[in-house]
């Protein structure tokens, strides 16, 4: 047997093992909790949206899914023009202390998000910003905020340097070429890096854990893991809570899937 | 004319530097202060007093704190070693696919998407049967579906890091090798893996120093138990910080686990040389 014989096979078991676990918790989460740890049929004949419709409406997911809304979308709106800035002159000006600056973004991003909770906790509180979105956008910068910088800072690289120069020649003020000349070709560069920080932002547990107290201001990770049910553990609903937290990131690696790739791997591999 | 650029680069990268400067590098210094202290919030008359290193001495004579060390470092090296090796094997097999590559790099980029406590619940799910509760209940087999749903998460991912550094080697050595007569595994070890040696040193830091900070995954599937058996070292802090309060002794935890991740990247720079990191495709 050789080796381009079996390669389909290969590929489609690793396809089915990444695909299955989450086929099964989407079978799950339609199936009647009294049927589920019975025999699940692997291809289901009854539906129900009993689970969906209790975590909407006792839940209260909603408000976590609006929670998680704003919170990664007001992230991503600060973090992506003032990182783009900074990334810009990290890439093309003629910059002292580049590569230490660059070397420390990445250390940052590299940081325990452990490490500075307790710092964190006490700043907030004494600012009273405990459980409110402001208490979590300010600890969200600190991992978005370095992971737009080195998104960018690759994606301006990669930008042809002759236009901007051609410009710069032309007698075209700096500021002036980035507005009609960089901007221009940096939309795909900055769409990229916004879904990536969104989708960052979007499944960050530990700082919302950390720095809320309730579910009027639980984002959606939060809200799921501590879904308690009064005798056992609410499993239907866990996974209809679980399903409603990964469509948008799916939807999102659906549309997106080339780019995140090339943004995410651009700044890493090659030596 | 050049000075102005100078200044104009400062002028833009300062906002951004100095949110990091402020919230990220800040905590880190605040935290090392902190923990020289004696602050417990549940005992507010106790005011916030300076005891020197003694936070650092009580954690260091702590079984908990050594064995949530030790626990850290077991998963990083096991889920790792798994995570290089299969991302390897996937990596060189979708390498060499000719048709279909975008769907099954759509499938592969799912797992890295999905929120990790979302990973951790469906494989908790997964082993939860009725009978399989005994995975949970036992300290080491209670290991066993956390490292799965680790491999699970990531191991495409590596695969696509990998991806991208196979994609840069010139076909054309594999054609020279195969006219000389060297066999698939001998391409294997003579081409793709000296030349994939960069790549795969990036993903083996990059999810070292990753796998390290595992909080999330364990909180859903055991939450640290049986007892304390699968707490991580970021577990144990978190409830010394946000379940007991212990704010100086809890700062003191922070500061270790930052020194240990902090040595380990400074290490893995070392060994690799900072320019593979820093410059990117140029």
């Amino acid at each position: 047997m050789s080796w381009s014989m079996v390669r389909p096979w290969a590929i489609g078991v690793m396809v089915a093992a990444i695909l299955f676990p989450l086929y099964w918790a989407a079978v799950a989460s339609f199936t009647p909790e009294s049927q589920l740890f019975g025999q699940v049929d692997l291809v289901p004949t009854r539906l129900v949206l009993d689970h969906y419709r209790a975590v909407f409406s006792e839940r209260a997911l909603g408000t976590a899914v609006w929670n998680s809304l704003v919170v990664a979308g007001a992230t991503t709106l600060l973090c992506v023009p003032v990182g783009a800035m900074c990334a810009y002159a990290l890439a093309r000006l003629p910059f002292r202390g580049r590569t230490v600056v660059l070397t420390s973004v990445l250390a940052i991003s590299m940081f325990p998000q452990i490490s500075i909770v307790s710092p964190l906790y006490l700043l907030l509180r004494e600012l009273r910003l405990i459980d409110t979105y402001a208490g979590l956008v300010l600890p969200y910068l600190t991992f978005a905020m370095p992971l737009t910088i080195w998104l960018l800072v690759g994606f301006f690289r990669q930008l042809p340097r002759e236009l901007e120069e051609a410009a710069l020649m032309d007698g075209a003020s700096r500021l002036r070429t980035l507005r009609t000349i960089v901007l221009p070709l940096s939309w795909p560069g900055l769409t990229t890096t916004a879904i990536l920080t969104f989708l960052y932002c979007w499944n960050e547990f530990l700082f919302a854990l950390c720095f809320t107290l309730g579910p009027d201001r639980y984002t959606v990770p939060v809200a799921i893991a501590l879904f308690r049910g009064q005798y056992q553990v609410p499993w239907g609903q866990i996974l209809a809570g679980a399903l409603v937290a990964t469509l948008p990131v799916a939807m999102l690696v659906f549309l997106a899937q080339r780019r995140i790739v090339a943004g995410l791997t651009s700044g890493a591999v090659k030596g | 004319m050049m000075r102005d650029e100078a200044r104009l680069g400062w002028a833009m990268a300062l906002p951004a530097l100095s949110v990091i400067a402020l919230i990220a590098l800040g905590p880190i210094l605040w935290a090392a202060w902190e923990s020289l202290f004696l602050h417990d919030l549940r005992m507010p008359w106790l005011g916030r007093r300076f005891i020197g290193a003694q936070n650092y001495v009580e954690a260091f004579s702590e079984p908990r704190f050594w064995e949530g060390i030790g626990h850290t470092a077991v998963f990083a090296a096991v889920s790792v070693t798994l995570e290089i090796v299969l991302g390897l094997v996937l990596a060189v097999t979708v390498d060499s696919m000719t048709r279909g590559r975008g769907i099954v790099r759509t499938a592969m980029l799912l797992p890295w998407a999905v929120p990790t406590v979302v990973v951790g619940l469906v494989w908790r799910f997964i082993f939860e049967t009725p009978t399989g509760l005994i995975w949970f209940a036992d300290p080491v087999a209670a290991w066993v579906p956390i490292i799965l749903a680790d491999v699970w998460k990531t191991t495409p991912f590596v695969a696509l890091l990998l991806l991208a550094g196979l994609q840069n080697i010139e076909r054309s050595l594999y054609e020279a090798a195969q006219i000389d007569g060297a066999g698939p595994w001998r391409q294997f070890t003579a081409i793709t893996l000296p030349l994939l040696k960069p790549a795969l040193l990036v993903a083996l830091i990059f999810r070292t120093v990753d796998a390290f900070r595992v909080f999330d995954v364990i909180y859903v599937m055991t939450g640290g138990g049986p007892g304390t058996a699968t707490e991580p070292i970021a577990m144990y802090t978190f409830s010394a910080l946000l379940e007991n309060l212990r704010f100086g002794y809890g700062s003191a935890l922070s500061v270790v686990v930052f020194a240990v991740t902090f040595l380990l990247a400074l290490v893995a720079i070392r060994l690799t040389g900072p320019r593979a990191l820093v410059e990117p495709a140029s």
